[in-house]
């Protein structure tokens, strides 16, 4: 890559795109499964998630990047935990002092965010060996590609298992005395693993090359 | 210098955990008494909410102070004991044996509507520590208002239990039987049997968290009996 290559080049701008999309981290790579099914019951937790993920992921890409000259090999796993890990605690204790009620929305969804698989998975593969521009875009890329699904799951979780959006009632009272219920299941984990499902069906089927061929 | 040596990665490990421990500490230290304040408003605010009041952060402390007119820990006999109720920490006097527990009470004038009293709550969900503040009137029996938090709790499922659809429930309900025993409150599935002056609705999916909730309110209010019984 050359040093005059502009930050918002076509080939850094897809870094941004490619995760929405063909490279997305939960449907293709199937990366970070565990927290879509934790935090995607209710919206209001699904949207907190993807932010604090997004801001954890691009800061700890950005510093990886900047000390992969520096980081010795062996313990180079060791090192990206304790920048991802120090950058959870710093997120949490900035938003229990001044948001401190998004803190609390949040609760044991920050300590998720160590364990979740993306953020290590793009300090590897990507950080590593790149510059902290391309890295910082490639950080806000994996988080909106992963709260995108987020954000999708805990819609109709939220909306089919509480009739709500947002805490707000959305689905009118008419229709439950019509005789409709909310769906219980929706709001335990395993209708998050088959939304999730149908959402990797609809794009594959949008997207043949996707398709992995049977050997 | 061989970036792969042992002596490299020493250094590289030991330098990195200094770094991070004192920016970690830094931020700790600095952040402390906002993080502080933010946990005591919210004690008030989560106070006033058990006898109906809400208010929003600016105003809770000015309505606190005029509302909550006494404060003060008494001992299992019923009898006052000198602790400061509001920092009282409930987990260190539930671990020790019920004679030598120091037990909070809150009193609030609310005027026309009489005294009520306001005790705090501690116990366990599924996932966490679930607590609470219940008032109760004056006949030290009927339920005025009650407000439950957690920690970890799932949400849609036992995270339910702060709503105001399952607190509501608890309004009006009543602790002691006809006969005058202690029955507590029971958090019951439909179908469940029980007295409906004892009885509120669980939360479906969350049955570990309403279970917990409903010995919380067994263990916590049981430790007050003798102050009800001196009081009514």
């Amino acid at each position: 890559m050359s040093d005059k290559e502009s930050l918002f080049s076509k080939k850094n701008l897809r870094l941004l795109t490619d995760p929405l999309g063909k490279q997305n981290p939960i449907t293709v790579q199937v990366l970070g499964i565990c927290s879509a099914l934790a935090v995607t019951a209710q919206l209001k937790p699904s949207v907190v998630m993807t932010l604090s993920v997004m801001v954890v992921l691009a800061l700890s890409n950005v510093i990886v990047s900047l000390l992969r000259n520096t980081i010795p090999n062996r313990i180079r796993i060791i090192v990206q935990l304790v920048i991802v890990a120090s950058l959870v605690i710093l997120v949490d204790q900035v938003l229990k002092a001044f948001m401190y009620d998004v803190s609390k929305q949040l609760s044991v969804f920050v300590g998720l965010i160590i364990t979740n698989c993306i953020i290590m998975g793009r300090l590897e593969a990507f950080a590593l060996g790149n510059k902290p521009g391309p890295a910082f875009l490639d950080g806000i890329g994996n988080a909106a590609g992963y709260g995108l699904i987020l954000i999708v799951v805990g819609f109709f979780r939220e909306l089919l298992g509480a009739g709500t959006l947002w805490g707000f009632q959305v689905i009118p009272e008419g229709l439950y005395n019509f005789g409709y219920v909310n769906n219980g299941l929706m709001v335990l984990s395993p209708m998050a693993l088959i939304t999730v499902g149908i959402i990797i069906w609809v794009q594959r089927t949008k997207n043949q090359e996707l398709v992995e061929e049977n050997k | 210098m061989n970036r792969n040596g042992n002596t490299y990665t020493f250094i590289y490990a030991s330098v990195m955990v200094i770094i991070v421990a004192a920016i970690l500490s830094f931020t700790a230290i600095t952040l402390k008494p906002l993080q502080d304040r933010n946990v005591e408003i919210e004690k008030k605010q989560n106070i006033l909410a058990a006898i109906n009041i809400e208010t929003t952060v600016e105003e809770a402390e000015d309505i606190y102070a005029e509302k909550i007119t006494d404060s003060y820990t008494i001992n299992s006999k019923g009898e006052k004991t000198d602790g400061n109720a509001f920092t009282i920490n409930l987990k260190k006097q539930q671990a020790k044996p019920l004679e030598e527990r120091k037990l909070p009470i809150f009193e609030a004038d609310l005027g026309d509507n009489g005294i009520k009293y306001v005790i705090p709550l501690r116990g366990s969900g599924l996932w966490g520590p679930i607590w609470g503040y219940v008032s109760l009137n004056d006949d030290f029996n009927t339920i005025y208002g009650a407000i439950f938090d957690h920690q970890g709790e799932t949400p849609g499922l036992g995270a339910e239990i702060t709503t105001d659809a399952f607190q509501e429930d608890f309004k009006e309900k009543t602790l002691f039987n006809e006969d005058g025993e202690f029955v507590s409150l029971i958090v019951a599935k439909a179908g469940e049997n029980a007295p409906e002056q004892h009885k509120v609705d669980a939360i479906s999916g969350g049955t570990i968290t309403s279970k917990g909730l409903q010995d919380m309110l067994y263990n916590d209010l049981s430790a007050y009996l003798e102050f009800f019984n001196q009081k009514k």
